[in-house]
């Protein structure tokens, strides 16, 4: 079960989503089989990092748009934005603390 | 004062693939109650496959995840305990051995099984590691979607590099496979249906020299070296997966452990390695037969080796010595 702090973003909302604060977007599919394995560390982030930062995931399959515009022809890919703009991506799995690191990063 | 302090743990099993979960599986049912730390790639290889159809008992295949899920699973039931983490430190020189997780716990441990597995390897030219994610990929069931009607490239000859390029066909216009030789390594039967397949043209005798557009951020062309004449041609496509094997994930046990030139553990009677106590299975140190069956029988050996390490210990007769004395005193003297 997804966490309730988790947000879905689409093609639809993803601009007015990601405008302010420090965003981390888990780009996702249903047949994606690692997308599976970072479902949980992204959950457990949305966590820790409550009120702190926005965690969401989009999925490839029903927005195609996003994915498009930002290049990206893999998954699992998780973008950090900062104030709207493109601060961090990380391509394929990666460790809670690596993100966590990232994350306080473009906190501070 | 005791000479040494009570490990945390009989044994640690690393990775959890088809040996990590084998090892588990039979570690706790001989009551060893082992941790299994489960590592970035959790579920192994198999969890980026489709249908695995060699797997003995399912005669029409099994989807890779499920397979892992259920093995998993099989491995809880009988008290394995499984930690989704990674192990970043190991010191095998002094006993107990001590893990350091990613957190920054440690855990200490009488006996470790090795099962970190193999990861896809890249040809390590620069352009394609720059384009991970961004059209160059080693995953096709994670990322063949992206490629829906475009014109994709498999670099590769094995068993994986033909199911790769099958698999692709779902979605791509046109699969190019670039093979450094004349022949195909993979099987028969896979190279069969390579062959009946009208989406897949062949590039023999050639290697990738350049993944083309590192400035734009995005895949437009592969540059091919024929190694026979020396000429160079560019490939105009949107995508390259990179199918050319794995290599070991050893790099936490350099310096520690016995590896051979490729990086593989070496073992020696079963899944011993040159430090007793410690036990390989799976990919980690084996780059012949490299197969799910084979990984998962292995598990079972170290398990089996692991077990029978445990019984021989001094210490294991002591502690249970030592739980039928009373423990030293020090009022005695008083």
């Amino acid at each position: 079960m997804a966490s309730d702090k988790v947000k879905t973003f689409t093609d639809g909302n993803f601009d007015e989503e990601i405008k302010n604060g420090v965003v981390l977007v888990d780009f996702w599919a249903e047949w994606c089989g690692p997308c599976r394995r970072l479902a949980p560390t992204v959950d457990a982030l949305a966590g820790e990092f409550d009120g702190r930062i926005t965690v969401a995931k989009l999925n490839v399959d029903e927005n195609p748009s996003v994915p498009s515009r930002f290049m990206i022809r893999g998954i699992p890919t998780l973008l950090i934005f900062k104030d709207g703009q493109i601060a961090e991506t990380l391509v394929g799995l990666a460790s809670k603390e690596d993100i966590s690191r990232l994350l306080e990063k473009h906190l501070s | 004062m005791t000479a040494r302090a009570t490990p945390d743990r009989q044994v640690v099993i690393i990775g959890s693939g088809p040996a990590g979960l084998t090892a588990a599986l039979y570690a706790a049912r001989a009551n060893l109650k082992p941790l299994l730390v489960e590592g970035l790639e959790a579920g192994g290889q198999l969890m980026l496959t489709t249908m695995v159809e060699n797997w003995p008992g399912f005669r029409d295949g099994i989807m890779g995840p499920d397979l892992m899920t259920e093995m998993r699973a099989q491995a809880e039931r009988f008290g394995t305990e499984t930690l989704e983490s990674t192990i970043t430190q190991i010191d095998l020189q002094h006993r107990p051995f001590t893990l350091t997780l990613s957190d920054g716990r440690t855990i200490t441990t009488e006996a470790v099984i090795i099962a970190t597995g193999a990861s896809a390897r890249w040809l390590e030219i620069g352009s394609d590691r720059k384009l991970s994610g961004h059209g160059v990929s080693t995953c096709a069931t994670c990322d063949g979607y992206f490629f829906k009607g475009k014109p994709i490239a498999v670099v590769g000859g094995g068993d994986s590099a033909l199911e790769e390029a099958i698999y692709l066909t779902k979605f791509a216009s046109t699969v190019t496979l670039v093979h450094r030789r004349d022949a195909l390594r993979g099987s028969k039967i896979m190279q069969d249906k390579a062959f009946a397949n009208p989406k897949i043209t062949f590039v023999w005798d050639s290697e990738v020299t350049e993944v083309r557009d590192v400035a734009r951020g995005e895949v437009t062309g592969i540059v091919v070296r024929n190694l026979k004449t020396g000429v160079l041609t560019e490939i105009p496509l949107d995508g390259l997966f990179i199918a050319i094997g794995h290599t070991p994930n050893t790099s936490l046990f350099q310096g520690q452990l016995e590896l051979d030139a490729n990086g593989y553990i070496t073992t020696h009677d079963g899944t011993r390695t040159n430090i007793p106590g410690v036990f390989a299975a799976g990919d980690v140190q084996d780059h012949v037969y490299r197969q799910a069956v084979t990984a998962a029988g292995s598990g079972c050996m170290a398990a089996i080796d692991a077990e029978r390490y445990l019984e021989g210990l001094p210490q294991h007769i002591e502690s249970q010595d030592q739980s039928i004395q009373p423990p030293p005193t020090t009022t005695s003297a008083s």
